[in-house]
């Protein structure tokens, strides 16, 4: 009985690991399309075009108070759910279809699907191109036209992200650098022919130059890529015509070879890692999220590992070992247990509000009333969850401290070493391993906290990377996204929850790839050196 | 001997190293101390944020205006920013003043169209800026005051004006033209009301809507009006509520009738009741800010809330809601706040109280100054001041310092009878889009939520993770312990918002689709587990070919799966043979047991999945380290390994066990993004494992970043996140010290 606990236990961990896995690795493979053929009541033919999501076995009963016909007799009923895409054109994307609906299921090679930068997937069968208007009649070369046409705009639209977000960045940030200097000069009440002035208007002048010479680089460059268009239809056999600017990508998957859709499979999967998200976050790649994630946490670290080794350190080493010592060990101890909404509060309170407000007043007045740190941001949420780790690297570097046999301690100061020297040359390295241990922990930790970080810094969609080549390069006070607050956001307040759902089981996965291999790694380096320092010792 | 002889250059390098040393242990002790202080810090905050709530109400600095009149004031109000102040004096004459120097910024007479005598005046709806006079003619009157607020050069300029809404039509009261003794109405972009007595006993109510014509500016009065009573002479007070339904009438003897004037032509009487005993008189009539409820004010000096209540039948009636604490003599004027639930009171000794009605509070008891007069109280638009009359006539203004009248121990954990509603509740509705809804702040509902959260994962997650704990700890083989010990506990490294997603997205629809084979799944697992043992135990030993001992649970794992299968199918099989193929759906018809997708089942299993490493990891510590000694003991005198497991290592352990048990439980407390994720979020109170509730961590979560900052709402967050923080601790903390204690004993046994 109690072994079953165990096993239920265990299948529990690598069932839950597992469905992770699947169907966060499923969702990037391209999925063949069906073909259903229904018939209505008044033998009118139908088809619905899209892609199988889900099947499952339900009572007829249920089915009936839909309205779908079952015959009599029959108690249970398959059904499968297709993602039909097209919103632009039905409005929904995601339709139940019992067995007993359609006549046929087939998978017509010519269909194909295109991924749009809105609307979601488009399902169809590709018919024509036209280049400014006029259709080139293709015919069997429309394929690897498209291919060619696509992979033009594709290197437009690089230039225009370049263009958009490095050159225009900057001179969007020069001229907001500016501004703030004129108002300085403002506050500063210098007279209005003072020469730094004309200084601002003259460099003002020439960035708005290059703006509007940037501007029209643009819009040269947009017209280009509006120049094709795609001409399709759908199952129903409605006529549209997708513009090349808003498709992403285009694939035929039921004539594609698994060695191709291996290919299209990790090209998804880079896409995913690198790529900035789309559609309200539930399209696209998840990298600022990556990225807000890893700069959190490094910030983090750096500011938690030394606090966390000198407070240990004095409370060990330095601090009288009497009642009082064993009191704050014991409180510190339950720190790591007390939830982590309350130190979010307490970031909210006193970090972005107390400390921020005042830091806006005394370092930014130029920019009130827009706060500038008296807002969530990088920095307040890097210290808020250094507080809130800074307990676990505590204890697991005193332990490590604890750990060291008296008698090298006693060597070192028989040998004249002051205590500095003791605990600089022999007892810290050798708490090395205890160390790194706990701050990999408190990295772990503070890598899947979402609840505190809610209240100071994430924010579902942020414009720009925390970190980029304008002065000072890091912006502690941007808010910035995160992997775990990107699964809340995109799995609950989305707009359409289906649609995203595989995009937040791969980002589940990521996170928890990144977690594991961080707690792994602590294990494995810990062995490691503990194994060099037993071998030192010995 | 050759290092003291050396040179000198060795002894500044030894003095260097020393103040090393003392540089090194200084910087560790500081650095030290500064965490430890830091740390300390979240508890002072914490302390610090909640604290202004139950402190009591200020008031502050008086000071007086000599306003140049010619005659005593009636009426003093003052505008949003204390900046300009309005009076009129019983005479019908007006003066707008400044507040800082007492300047007459415009001044003038009330009755500059009628030429007739004020008789009567009274107050509209405070936000309106309204005032309604009665003439000795048996006309009405109204006015408005308008404070418009214009920045030339930067600076705040406040313009007042007074204007007439009925644009100089008359409005006649009593026909018969008898002066207006006591009157009451009100004044919006609907029109105008107004109820009046006259010398005579008769009680008009009359209202003017302005219907506008399509083709231009110009529009007519429409007047409607009727009597109400011949008989009103004994009428001491009335009261009009701000959208012009219903009014109170309050008798010398005590009668309070309230009448539904809906309808101008006909109203109706919904109710009448006596408010006071034996020879006591009734003093005072006030509406609260929301026009939902009413102060009644006696000569001792208590003060009693009433609003009408729905019967059964939907037959409302007027009920005394709650009472508060007495003043010291008769009750002679009642101020009500501009927005909040929240009045001030002043007897005829000149004694003054400020009281919340809400949380049936007193926050502040004391006098407004030697000279105020026990009449004519009036509180500024933004509750920061009160105006009073003095006794040489002039005018006075204290300031009030009153943020958080709202929180009492009652409002937050009692169950509190708001306005409208139709019995006592707890409720935490904590904002609404207009300005004088009553914030209903009960933290119990939340705190219910939490515990139930706690709750259902403990049962979820005790008999695993301990059971577990046991058998890992004492049967299982080292080879496997080495495999699965760490496997568990990476459970504990999962992020919860992932937990909570897939609680919310993947187990909750599943639950739902297949609740008869979950059910199933409690009673056909453990079954078959038994069955399998029983199958082993019988089997004869030659059939035996592999040596379980200590591998049980790796077998076990195909005949659990076995196991959930058929219950599954059992239970497909059960639902669409007994439950027309909807378990959920049968049970909200057939027992009316209501179903919510993501209930208090699928997150006791999310959160139990969270805690379970914790508890397991523990406890499995605690049997792990009970001495060899004692089982070897029990198992020499002959008791079987079961018997050992039971008798020696439970009670062994428990202590440790115990504190598993408690430190899992503070993580289940405080576990924010599964409760967000995985219920609907609503704060009810119910047992019913199928509904959801809000816990108070996920309602600080949602309600934080919105919450402005240091208003009543903003502090009571803190004051939920300050008792989850010190339940966690306590808890932590009891776990901790049974912890230590039971290292203790195993190191002297």
């Amino acid at each position: 009985m109690t072994a079953a606990t165990v096993s239920f236990c265990l299948i529990m961990v690598f069932g839950l690991l597992g469905l992770i896995m699947f169907e966060g690795l499923g969702h990037f493979w391209p999925k063949n399309s069906v073909m259903l053929e229904m018939k209505s009541a008044n033998s009118e033919v139908r088809y619905e075009l899209g892609e199988i999501v889900d099947r499952e076995t339900v009572a007829s009963e249920q089915v009936r108070a839909l309205g779908t016909f079952v015959p009599e007799g029959q108690i249970s009923v398959d059904r499968i759910l297709l993602k039909t895409g097209n919103r632009d054109v039905v409005g929904f994307d995601f339709h139940w279809y019992a067995t007993t609906q359609f006549t046929s299921l087939e998978y017509p090679l010519a269909a194909f699907t295109a991924e749009r930068e809105e609307w979601g997937n488009f399902y169809g069968f590709a018919k024509d191109l036209e280049q400014e208007g006029q259709k080139l009649n293709l015919g069997d070369q429309l394929w690897p036209e498209i291919e060619l046409r696509l992979d033009r705009k594709n290197e437009l639209k690089d230039r225009i992200n370049h263009l958009q977000k490095k050159e225009m960045g900057k001179v969007n940030h020069n001229i907001e650098r500016l501004r703030l200097r004129s108002k300085k000069l403002d506050l500063a009440q210098v007279g209005l022919n003072d020469s730094r002035y004309s200084e601002i208007t003259q460099e003002r002048l020439t960035w708005d130059e290059r703006y509007q010479a940037l501007n029209l680089e643009l819009a040269e460059l947009y017209s280009e890529m509006s120049r094709d268009t795609l001409v399709v239809s759908t199952a129903a056999g409605q006529t549209l015509k997708l513009p090349f600017s808003t498709l992403i990508n285009v694939f035929q998957p039921n004539r594609m070879s698994v060695l191709e859709k291996l290919g299209h499979y990790f090209m998804k999967v880079g896409e995913f890692v690198f790529d900035d998200p789309r559609e309200a976050n539930t399209e696209g790649g998840v990298f600022p999220a990556i990225f807000g994630t890893v700069m959190m946490v490094m910030l983090m670290s750096v500011i938690v590992t030394p606090f966390g080794v000198i407070a240990a350190i004095y409370l060990h080493e330095y601090a009288h070992q009497g009642r009082w010592t064993q009191i704050i060990r014991i409180a510190v101890n339950n720190l790591a247990g007390v939830p982590s909404i309350v130190y979010g509060v307490f970031g909210l309170g006193f970090f972005v509000y107390i400390v921020g407000g005042s830091i806006d007043k005394l370092l930014f007045p130029a920019l009130l009333p827009a706060p500038t740190f008296g807002t969530p941001g990088l920095l307040w949420s890097s210290l808020t969850l250094a507080l809130l780790t800074v307990p676990v690297v505590i204890v697991a570097t005193e332990e490590g401290l604890s750990r060291i046999p008296r008698n090298i301690r006693e060597g070192s100061l028989a040998l004249g070493a002051t205590k500095a020297e003791t605990l600089w040359r022999t007892v810290l390295p050798m708490a090395t391993p205890a160390m790194i241990t706990g701050l990999i922990l408190a990295v772990a930790r503070a890598a899947g906290e979402v609840a505190p970080l809610m209240m100071v810094g994430v924010v579902k969609m942020a414009p720009a990377l925390p970190l980029d080549t304008n002065f000072p390069y890091l912006h502690l006070d941007q808010k910035f996204m995160h992997l775990g607050f990107h699964i809340y956001d995109v799995g609950f307040q989305s707009p359409n929850v289906e649609a995203a759902r595989p995009l937040v089981y791969a980002t589940s996965l990521l996170l928890v790839v990144i977690i594991i291999a961080l707690n792994l790694t602590a294990i494995i380096v810990r062995n490691r050196l503990r194994e060099k320092y037993d071998s030192a010792e010995s | 001997m050759s290092s003291i002889t050396s040179s000198g250059k060795n002894r500044a390098h030894e003095r260097r190293r020393l103040v090393k040393d003392r540089v090194f242990a200084w910087v560790m002790s500081v650095g030290g101390v500064i965490v430890i202080v830091a740390i300390a810090l979240i508890f002072l905050f914490l302390f610090y944020s909640v604290a202004p709530l139950f402190q009591a109400a200020k008031v502050g600095a008086v000071t007086q205006f000599d306003v140049d009149y010619k005659e005593a004031p009636l009426y003093v109000s003052l505008d949003e920013y204390k900046e300009v102040g309005l009076q009129i004096s019983g005479g019908g004459s007006y003066q707008f003043f400044s507040t800082d120097s007492g300047r007459i910024i415009e001044s003038s007479s009330l009755n500059f169209l009628s030429g007739t005598k004020m008789s009567s005046f009274a107050v509209g709806a405070l936000t309106s800026n309204v005032i309604i006079t009665g003439s000795d003619d048996g006309r009405a009157d109204v006015f408005k005051a308008n404070y418009t607020i214009s920045y030339p050069n930067d600076k705040r300029l406040v313009s007042p004006s007074l204007t007439r809404p009925l644009e100089g039509q008359e409005l006649v009261l009593d026909e018969k033209g008898v002066a207006i003794r006591l009157i009451t109405g009100q004044s919006t972009e609907d029109g105008v009301t107004v109820l009046g007595v006259s010398e005579d006993g008769s009680v008009n109510l009359v209202s003017a809507v302005k219907e506008s014509s399509f083709l231009d500016d110009t529009g007519e009065w429409v007047i409607e009006r009727s009597t109400l009573s011949l008989e009103g002479n004994q009428i001491s007070h009335l009261a009009m509520n701000v959208d012009q339904r219903e009014a109170y009438l309050l008798s010398r003897d005590g009668t309070l009738e309230l009448y539904d004037i809906t309808n101008k032509t006909s109203p109706r009487l919904i109710d009448r009741v006596k408010v006071v005993e034996g020879s006591v008189r009734p003093t005072a009539l006030k509406y609260l800010s929301g026009g939902l409820s009413v102060i009644v004010g006696d000569s001792q000096g208590n003060l009693s809330h009433w609003f009408p209540v729905r019967g059964p039948g939907d037959i409302a009636s007027l009920r005394k809601i709650r009472s508060f604490i007495p003043m010291n003599s008769g009750v002679a004027d009642i101020a009500a706040e501009y927005d909040r639930k929240a009045f001030g009171a002043i007897d005829r000794k000149g004694n003054f109280s400020l009281y919340h009605a809400t949380a049936e509070r007193r926050v502040f008891s004391g006098t407004l100054g030697t000279q105020a007069l026990s009449e004519g109280i009036q509180f500024s638009p933004r509750a920061d001041a009160i105006t009073f009359r003095a006794e040489n006539g002039s005018i006075g203004m204290v300031e009030v310092h009153n943020e958080h009248p709202e929180v009492s121990f009652s409002a937050l954990w009692q169950e509190v009878w708001y306005e409208s509603r139709d019995k006592p509740l707890y409720v935490w509705q904590s904002s609404a889009s207009n300005n004088d809804f009553e914030p209903k702040f009960s933290l119990t509902p939340l705190a219910y939520g939490t515990l139930k959260a706690t709750f259902y994962s403990m049962l979820f997650a005790i008999p695993l993770a301990v059971l577990g704990a046991i058998y890992t700890a004492y049967f299982m083989s080292a080879g496997m312990r080495k495999i699965v010990k760490p496997s568990i506990e990476i459970m504990a490294a999962l992020p919860t918002v992932i937990l909570g997603f897939l609680a919310g997205l993947w187990l909750a629809p599943l639950i739902e689709r297949y609740l008869p084979g979950f059910t199933m799944a409690l009673l056909i697992m453990p079954m078959m587990v038994l069955l399998a043992a029983f199958t082993w135990a019988w089997l004869p030993s030659r059939w035996k070919i592999i040596d379980m001992d200590g591998w049980e649970g790796l077998f076990l794992i195909p005949i659990l799966f076995i196991g959930a299968y058929l219950s599954f199918i059992l239970g497909e099989f059960i639902q669409i043979y007994f439950f027309d193929g909807s378990l959920t759906h049968w049970m909200a018809t057939a027992w009316g047991i209501t179903y919510d997708q993501r209930n208090s089942l699928v997150v006791g299993i999310a959160i139990g999945f969270a805690v379970i490493p914790t508890i397991f990891s523990i406890s499995e510590d605690a049997v792990f380290g009970v001495p060899h000694s004692l089982t070897q003991g029990s198992l020499a005198l002959g008791a079987t390994r079961w018997q050992t497991a039971l008798k020696v290592i439970l009670l062994t352990a428990s202590p440790g066990i115990f504190s598993a048990i408690m430190i899992g439980m503070g993580r289940a407390v405080g576990e924010t993004m599964i409760v967000l994720m995985a219920t609907g979020n609503t704060p009810i109170m119910d047992l019913n494992i199928f509904e959801g509730f809000r816990a108070l961590s996920a309602n600080i979560a949602v309600e934080m970043p919105e919450a402005e900052v240091e208003s009543t709402h903003y502090r009571i967050l803190f004051l939920a996140a300050l008792v989850l923080f010190l339940v966690t601790f306590m808890v932590n903390t009891v776990a901790e010290v049974v912890r230590q204690r039971l290292r203790q004993k195993y190191s002297s046994l």
